[in-house]
């Protein structure tokens, strides 16, 4: 497939996993928030920091309030990881390779993108958020199923998946830092009943609740580290999300597992092996906020190579 | 909503012979339409505005904000054509673009029609769409315009007439295609009242035209080139190599290298051996024609006159839909056919004959202006509609140089019934059928109709605020 093209299914696929993830990411506060006492519980702050975008926020808005952040991380226009301007980028992308994609994932990524450019979509924000950002995860989950549904399961599929599970691999992990930026309300609070209520909300943002508990019953850190990292089976797992994503990299490349021929296939198979080949006691020993950040780092250089291999213009060889 | 109010006025109305009463072909439609209870109409008409806003079928306005999408308009009422007079259109069709070809493929090689002095050297000479790089190419089939879109008005006498030839890139069969769909979707209930001719196979029509431009045993890879999102037809552009099931690149994704044109390609590099351009001729390749191009391929045209890769439509067809040249297709068909043409002209003062130039200069608020070479109602007078200003702004620019423009007397389009608001209300329409020339001469049944939305007005441009409708051929 062309180049150009392979590049922006990619990308229509990883803007909107983001959108969705936002969403969560929205939602699940709120959830948190209302389970928590009264009064100094209003955190939006973290919520700002998990987005890595700390600095752009503050430049943009002079305090973390509730309305300020949705505003920010729903409806802002300038801030490019908004769940607007993902669907922005991804219509834009999609728009440029109609021809590729089936005509209902056109459709549903055209409707996706009116929704969050609507005026009823910014009431709504206000009046029922839990409606509205269950709308838009709903929004995604179409987009993923009309997908599998209606394109061949060819290059172009792959691509798209593998834009989805680097994407959702990377929202998860920065979901699990949350917990490392919400202050609890003192020491004394660390394994209480509000710390139990925040690693729920947590299980709650990734859709993970209900499963984990079916795996694991008990909430028990370790455990959720175990169940979000490391679980082979569970669809937002970092653990799943890696191995889908080096399985859609080896159907393109056709290169057998065990082996690479690339920089792309050879960074994903060294991180998948580490997900492997480790346990959540040795992540929670190397820190719960150092493992997210490192994740970060080689899922940036994965898509980096991606790009240059795939994407980039070559000069032409015989 | 009822037809009791509605108006045909003094024009030619295509579905009402006069007031209140329908054309023969139009009644079954007429009755269904009125037994719908009141709002109902509306209704589906605002259902269909959705359907297109949510299938994102948009074009691009130029010069309104960069790359501002909007939905072309649609009125569910649809335009009907009769079988008889459908089967002398497209005769007229066939016949207007073989000699068309004829005439293209004579100017690039031996000019007969000049030397035999049909027509003057100097309308050739001057015509800013002839292509000198063209001069001696031999495409395939000595076929050199493989999809055309003729523009077809009829006037209060009910004479239909052709207006323009578009010979380059004619766009609008998309929203051919995607109205009959919104129609079937949402107004089923209309088609049991008449037999329409399907437009649904263009598609792979169109795709045996271009294939047919290859070696019969080869396996082409064919390709439709757009210029990008930005291009006013862009949606056209992605729906056609989508409905056919081709490539649909830019020039960036394309390279001249070993002989070939190629494309960048996540497996490397793939040639490529047909290609449906849809960009004009002198954006194709910045060596040959604009060379501050960023839109074409360097080296393309050296690969093409080597016959290793196929254009459709070739370039240089231009040369025959120069608004000069249009005045001259009756003498092209019989110089090259030996017939009189079947549809005619409107009648054409060329402006560089200095009597006609006279008498176009003294009746300007009588006529119609075109500039010789421009297309989508851009550099255009209504004289009767314009103002003193306009009309001696465009005197000058006619003196100026004269061989750039044309003028037409302003003809009184004929008029469908469109919804305006609660009511129903004429408005004027031309026609745009779509002819494929490849083993053979297709037209599709049907074409776009396109409709000025604007109450009184006669331009029916998208880009001026036009909108569409379906046109339904009857069967015979």
């Amino acid at each position: 497939m062309l180049s150009r093209v392979a590049d922006s299914i990619y990308w229509v696929s990883r803007h909107v996993e983001r959108a969705d993830n936002v969403a969560r990411f929205i939602d699940a506060n709120f959830n948190m928030i209302l389970d928590l006492p009264i009064g100094s519980f209003d955190q939006w702050e973290p919520l700002v920091n998990t987005t890595g975008d700390r600095e752009l926020f503050f430049e943009r808005y002079d305090a973390a309030t509730k309305d300020n952040v949705i505003q920010f991380l729903t409806f802002d226009a300038e801030y490019q990881n908004s769940i607007k301007s993902c669907m922005g980028l991804a219509r834009e992308n999609a728009r440029s390779i109609r021809e590729f994609i089936s005509s209902e994932m056109w459709e549903q990524i055209n409707k996706f993108y009116l929704m969050m450019n609507s005026r009823d979509s910014m009431d709504r924000a206000v009046e029922e958020p839990h409606a509205l950002f269950t709308d838009i995860m709903i929004a995604g989950y179409l987009f993923a199923g009309i997908t599998d549904a209606t394109m061949s399961h060819g290059d172009g599929w792959h691509f798209c998946r593998l834009g989805r599970m680097l994407e959702r691999a990377d929202k998860t992990s920065r979901i699990l830092d949350v917990k490392y930026f919400i202050v609890l309300p003192s020491v004394s609070h660390v394994g209480s009943l509000f710390d139990n209520i925040q690693w729920s909300a947590l299980l709650r943002s990734t859709s993970a609740f209900e499963m984990y508990r079916k795996r694991h019953g008990r909430i028990s850190p370790d455990r959720i580290v175990d169940f979000m990292v490391l679980d082979r089976e569970f669809p937002r797992s970092i653990h799943h999300c890696i191995i889908e994503a080096e399985e859609s990299l080896r159907a393109i490349s056709g290169t057998p597992t065990g082996m690479f021929q690339n920089p792309a296939e050879q960074r994903l198979g060294q991180l998948r092996a580490e997900l492997d080949y480790t346990n959540a006691h040795e992540i929670i020993a190397g820190g719960l906020h150092e493992f997210p950040n490192s994740l970060q780092i080689k899922l940036n250089l994965i898509s980096d190579a991606i790009f240059e291999i795939f994407f980039a213009l070559q000069p032409f060889k015989k | 909503m009822k037809f009791k109010s509605y108006h045909a006025e003094s024009f030619f109305d295509e579905m009402f012979e006069s007031d209140g009463i329908p054309r023969d072909y139009a009644n079954l439609l007429v009755q269904k339409i009125e037994s719908f209870p009141d709002g109902e109409l509306l209704r589906r008409q605002e259902a269909a505005e959705r359907a297109l806003f949510h299938m994102g079928i948009t074009f691009n306005v130029y010069g309104d904000h960069e790359g501002r999408e909007k939905v072309l308009p649609f009125d569910i009422i649809p335009r009907i054509v009769e079988a008889s007079e459908w089967e002398w259109i497209e005769r007229g069709l066939k016949q207007r673009v073989y000699a068309l070809n004829l005439f293209v493929d004579d100017i690039y090689h031996d000019q007969k029609i000049i030397k035999d002095r049909v027509m003057p050297e100097g309308v050739v000479r001057s015509a800013k769409s002839f292509r000198k790089p063209c001069v001696g190419l031999n495409p395939p089939h000595g076929i050199w315009c493989h999809i055309t879109g003729t523009d077809l008005v009829r006037d209060t006498d009910g004479q239909i007439y052709v207006l323009e030839d578009n010979l380059r890139c004619p766009s609008g069969v998309s929203y051919v295609l995607e109205n009959r769909q919104v129609m079937k979707r949402i107004f089923p209930q209309a088609f049991d009242s008449c037999s329409v001719l399907p437009v649904e196979d263009y598609p792979s029509r169109l795709l045996d035209t271009i294939q047919y431009l290859a070696p019969a045993d080869a396996a082409p890879t064919v390709a439709v080139m757009t210029p990008g999102i930005y291009n006013s037809a862009y949606f056209e552009h992605s729906f056609l190599a989508q409905q056919m099931g081709v490539e649909l690149v830019e020039g960036r994704d394309l390279v001249v290298a070993d002989g070939y044109v190629m494309m960048r390609t996540t497996e490397g590099f793939k040639r490529l051996d047909i290609i449906y351009r849809r960009i004009d001729d002198d954006f194709l390749d910045p060596l040959v024609f604009h060379s501050d191009s960023l839109l074409g391929v360097p080296g393309l045209m050296e690969v093409y006159k080597a016959g290793r890769v196929a254009l459709a439509n070739a370039p240089g067809t231009g040369i025959a839909d120069d608004k000069v040249i249009y005045a001259y297709v009756p003498e092209i068909i019989k110089y090259y056919l030996n017939e009189d043409i079947l549809i005619p002209n409107v009648p054409t003062y060329v402006c560089w004959d200095e009597k006609k130039l006279k008498y176009v200069l003294e009746c300007l608020d009588r006529l119609v202006v075109k500039a010789a070479n421009e297309s989508g109602g851009y550099g255009m007078l209504i004289g009767p509609h314009a103002t003193t200003d306009e009309r001696e702004e465009f005197a000058r620019r006619i003196q100026d140089n004269p061989r750039n423009y044309i003028a037409q007397p302003t003809l009184s389009l004929s008029r469908v019934p469109v919804i305006a608001g609660d009511c129903l209300e004429g408005r004027h329409v031309d026609l745009r059928p779509y002819v494929l020339y490849g083993e053979e001469i297709y037209v599709l049944p049907g074409g776009l109709t396109r409709v000025a939305l604007k109450k009184g007005s006669l331009v029916v441009n998208s880009s001026q605020g036009g909108g569409s409708k379906d046109t339904w051929v009857l069967s015979a």
